[in-house]
């Protein structure tokens, strides 16, 4: 049956949302691994019934967990993730040197074309690669080892590596985000890195135009432009036509560019979407208004999209790994909040509706659709 | 046979209920029971004592016979009531206060 499925993360447990087509009654599954939290959940694009969760604890630590029946049952699967050779150090807050220290994993991408390899991106930031569904790990060291890692330095939410985006015409290229490095890219599948910063300002770096430092938020890309990529920074939406070597901002008329997540319409590559969040330090939406803001125009041009969303006293965010999209004829767009509400949209933004209203704190979405 | 409890959380990641029973080779200690548990819970690897190390988790306690052994070395000796089965021993969660 053709449809959609929601891997929700939250701190506490995953949660799997099924639908039809339509989208309009959905099925919740859950909580799974109730009491730990899920930073990602995410499906493999070549077998929708395989899926991996991101399983962590400050308590019992990092675990992995594979299922092969579409998030009904679960397996864990290795948790061994040791850095190549010694780390060696990267910066503390206090600049002081501080050794290499692996805390939990962010973000799990399953490869476009392998159906055994999925890459993993942990704190502190480094890339992770399986080539036998998870049941072994190591690193592509290179990333850190590239000349520039003993320079990055953690974000307040620490030094994770979060996004990874594989281009769909060329396995071997992919780009990856650090909070708070920076983007990167691999033309050779994750042997060697080059920084992709350039164009990038952040008056929070003694150097705004430093080559590395900035705290990137989230990349999203449609995968019929793999040389478009647009970005969500602490502060700054931002653009590049020509895979990350330079980019410009296209903030336009945001009412404010901070914000985490940002994601691109399944048949628009053009139609982009992000959710503007106040800062500093508060992070909540402006004025109690939970507002998605869609650009038709691939930036600088944006419209508020409120039908179906809370508009006055909502004091949530939208974390980064938390927005995701379908590709159904009439595009999906879906987020969750940090105050346990997951919202869908069935026609591209235009009206919105909670499919779940009180689950643990957001910290993911992806959404799967079924064929 | 060692009787050992779980923490809420690694009974569920393990799929056990109550108390485990663990056989341990040679003297029973701190080490060599959560080696026992680790050969027959390979998922239990890296909750209670980080991978590499095998040094305790900061959050994960160990409790026995009224006594907080947590900081005890690996190669002590256990309780002689851990040892013989006629006590538990408790791995904790950490309390996490708020």
């Amino acid at each position: 049956m053709a449809g959609v499925r929601l891997l929700v993360g939250t701190r506490k447990g995953a949660f799997v949302l099924t639908s039809d087509e339509a989208r309009k009654s959905w099925d919740v599954s859950g909580p799974h691994f109730a009491g730990w939290e899920i930073y990602h959940v995410k499906g493999s694009p070549i077998d929708e019934n395989r899926i991996y969760a991101s399983q962590s604890s400050s308590w019992f630590g990092q675990q992995i967990q594979r299922s092969d029946d579409g998030g009904k049952t679960w397996q864990p699967v290795d948790n061994t993730f040791a850095y190549d050779g010694v780390p060696g150090t990267h910066q503390w807050y206090d600049g002081t040197p501080h050794p290499w220290e692996f805390k939990r994993v962010w973000h799990i991408e399953p490869s476009t074309t392998e159906a055994d390899t999925v890459y993993a991106g942990v704190e502190d930031a480094a890339l992770f690669r399986s080539n036998d569904g998870g049941k072994s790990w190591h690193e592509l060291a290179g990333l850190r080892g590239h000349g520039s890692g003993a320079h990055w330095q953690p974000g307040a939410g620490g030094m994770c590596l979060h996004t990874i985006l594989i281009d769909p015409s060329d396995a071997k290229r992919m780009f990856i985000a650090i909070s708070a490095a920076g983007a990167f890219r691999t033309e050779d599948g994750g042997e060697s890195w080059k920084p992709i910063n350039r164009g990038l300002k952040s008056e929070y770096i003694p150097d705004p135009e430093a080559e590395v430092g900035h705290c990137v938020h989230r990349l999203a890309m449609h995968p019929s432009r793999p040389n478009v990529l647009f970005m969500q920074k602490h502060w700054d939406v931002m653009r590049s036509d020509d895979g990350g070597n330079s980019w410009r901002e296209v903030s336009g008329n945001l009412p404010t560019d901070f914000g985490f997540v940002i994601d691109v319409h399944a048949h628009e590559p053009e139609t982009i979407y992000v959710v503007p969040i106040k800062s500093d330090s508060e992070h909540f939406p402006i004025d109690g208004r939970l507002q998605v803001w869609r650009s038709r125009t691939g930036g600088e041009d944006w419209e508020a999209l409120t039908n179906g969303l809370p508009q006055s006293n909502c004091y949530v965010n939208v974390l980064r790994d938390a927005m995701s999209i379908d590709t159904l004829d009439s595009c999906g767009i879906y987020f969750g909040t940090t105050g346990g509400q997951v919202y869908a949209s069935s026609d591209s933004g235009d009206t919105w509706a909670a499919i779940v209203r009180d689950l643990p704190p957001v910290l993911s979405v992806e959404a799967q659709t079924l064929r | 046979m060692i009787r050992v409890v779980l923490p809420a959380h690694l009974k569920m990641h393990a799929n056990v209920n109550g108390e485990v029973m663990l056989a341990v080779d040679g003297p029973a200690t701190q080490k060599s029971l959560l080696d026992a548990l680790e050969t027959n819970y390979p998922v239990l690897r890296g909750a209670i004592r980080e991978q590499g190390t095998l040094k305790r988790r900061a959050f994960v306690r160990f409790f026995a016979c009224q006594r907080d052994l947590s900081h005890d070395e690996p190669d002590a000796p256990l309780p002689d009531a851990v040892a013989s089965g006629a006590q538990p021993f408790l791995i904790v969660g950490a309390l996490a206060g708020g």
